[in-house]
């Protein structure tokens, strides 16, 4: 298998590695991240992680509680413009995280994200997504997904596209707070799910979405 | 540290080791009994608990060893990770983002600052005054009044049993010995072995002889594994009494307080468990739940045996 990416310097990389390295353990002392593979195993099979967005902190935190092996061959899909804003970000978004930058904005962007997330599994990489799009603020669990997810699902369907919910991080790092709160983050990964032959992208999402939102733990109280 | 200090502190670790290993003897004999490819989920528990007992000893044996530094950083660690358990269940809402901040960041710190530095006046108002008067008034700045006395009288109950209480096992070693000698760190063993062992005690008795319930809708907990427990205690503080300055009535007195301190807090802890509707407050420590889980015992027991250390033996 080729890497088609530019192969960067080698202190660029070992650079890159401690500041991944370094962000895990900050993360574990901060929130003690927990994974719950409730319904896959954590092996380094190929899969689409999907899960769910409050806050900034969320792809760290997925990132930090996979373990090590998984982490390596796995690429969280990022916006383009929040990550190649400035060179710091520039660094630990491709670089650090590795992620597969696309471009949000519909109009006036010249390559459809689909070619970009098509080539890293085919590459052999698996992905992070967040299908909401963008953070949710409101009270509803989840925002309607988008069809990346579906796409996806529909053009390799050989991948499991697997849920993860990420619980807490509402609160440990909510939107317009700098500093995050001391306080326990599970990930519960669930059953892969696959676009059935036939079905349409509506029952696909809402099904998908379903399996996310089923993953909440139950000893979470609703907060009014 | 002075050369006996330390030989006792070796003693009483390879005391400790030596009944781990036993344990851990007995689990893998249970283990190997078992007809092949088969395991007992009892046994399995069992073992599970016992590393996490092999871990927690070479730990506290380490800070113990290595002095003040060590145990304060230990302590205020487990501090962190104890407080990070409580405040994940404690009601707060955006409003109060700052001031859990506070609370973890700043006032946790400067609590083991304080008990590093033997300012014994400080250590122990900083949270039960400042902190207390401090906290409310930044999230009431932030203007949110909903269910505000809920969600501040639980941060600062968090502050009190993770941090406060918590602090009062390192800050033991303050605690000037009537010979003058550097035995306080003694001390803290003491504490942590006479509750870890009442509470243990108090399990299987209560498990295997209880039958009278002293809070049924809490807790399996029975008259008898409670008694069980504070007489346990007792007894091995009294055969522990040669490294207090108490005296082996003394001793098994204190043990006995410490343990009824502790078995009563891990009462108080089931109830809010049963409120939050938590059954472990993490998985931090296999076989065992969390920090919070963990510590119960040691939290109400550490600021009465402080108190009562220095107000009879002071």
């Amino acid at each position: 298998m080729t890497d088609p990416r530019p192969r960067r310097s080698l202190p660029r990389r070992l650079a890159a590695r401690i500041v991944g390295n370094a962000l895990v353990l900050l993360a574990r002392f901060i929130t003690a991240v927990r994974a719950d593979w409730r319904g896959v195993e954590p092996v380094a099979r190929q899969r689409v992680y999907y899960a769910n967005h409050v806050s900034n902190a969320d792809m760290p935190m997925i990132w930090a509680c996979l373990p090590g092996h998984i982490r390596r061959i796995t690429r969280p899909v990022a916006a383009a413009d929040y990550w190649l804003k400035t060179p710091l970000r520039a660094f630990v978004g491709p670089e650090v995280f590795n992620c597969v930058l696309v471009d949000r904005n519909r109009e006036g962007r010249t390559e459809d994200p689909m070619i970009a997330i098509l080539e890293a599994l085919d590459e052999g990489s698996s992905l992070i997504i967040f299908p909401e799009g963008n953070r949710n603020m409101g009270d509803e669990p989840l925002l309607p997904f988008r069809a990346g997810l579906y796409n996806i699902g529909r053009a390799r369907p050989d991948v499991d596209l697997v849920p993860a919910w990420i619980a807490n991080l509402n609160e440990i790092m909510p939107k317009g707070e700098v500093i995050p709160l001391p306080l326990i983050c599970t990930v519960t990964f669930g059953a892969p799910v696959r676009v059935e032959p036939g079905e349409n992208r509506g029952n696909f999402l809402a099904r998908a979405a379903a399996a996310l939102v089923a993953l909440r733990p139950e000893d979470v109280e609703e907060r009014p | 540290m002075t050369s006996q200090t330390t030989f006792d502190i070796l003693i009483l670790a390879t005391g400790v080791i030596g009944i781990l290993t036993a344990l851990t003897l007995v689990g893998e004999i249970l283990r190997a009994r078992l007809p092949w490819g088969e395991t007992d989920p009892g046994v399995e528990t069992f073992m599970t608990r016992v590393q996490s007992w092999w871990g927690m000893v070479i730990l506290l044996s380490l800070a113990v060893l290595s002095g003040k530094i060590g145990l304060l950083l230990l302590f205020a660690f487990a501090s962190f990770a104890a407080l990070r358990e409580f405040l994940t269940y404690a009601t707060k809402r955006r409003a109060d983002h700052l001031s859990l901040a506070l609370g973890a960041f700043v006032i946790l710190p400067l609590q083991y600052v304080f008990v590093g530095l033997g300012w014994t006046g400080l250590h122990t108002v900083f949270i039960p005054v400042y902190a207390f008067l401090l906290l409310p008034i930044v999230s009431a700045l932030r203007g949110d009044p909903d269910r505000f006395l809920v969600r501040v009288a639980e941060t600062q109950w968090g502050l009190m049993i993770c941090v406060f209480c918590i602090s009062h096992v390192p800050a033991l070693l303050t605690y000037g010995m009537p010979d003058g000698s550097d035995r306080s760190v003694l001390l803290i063993v003491f504490l942590v072995i006479v509750v870890q062992s009442g509470d243990l005690v108090d399990y299987y008795v209560g498990r295997s002889l209880g039958r009278r319930r002293i809070a049924p809708a809490l807790s399996p907990r029975t008259l008898e594994g409670v008694a069980a427990g504070v007489i346990g205690a007792g007894i091995i503080g009294a055969g522990l009494g040669w490294i207090t300055p108490f005296g082996m009535a003394g001793a098994a007195a204190m043990a006995a307080l410490a343990a009824a301190a502790g078995i009563f807090g891990s009462l108080v802890f089931a109830a809010i468990k049963r409120d939050k509707g938590v059954k472990d407050w993490s998985h931090l420590i296999p076989g065992q739940g969390g920090f919070l889980d963990q510590l119960h015992g040691v939290i109400f027991a550490a600021p009465v045996f402080y108190h009562v250390t220095h107000l009879i033996w002071g």
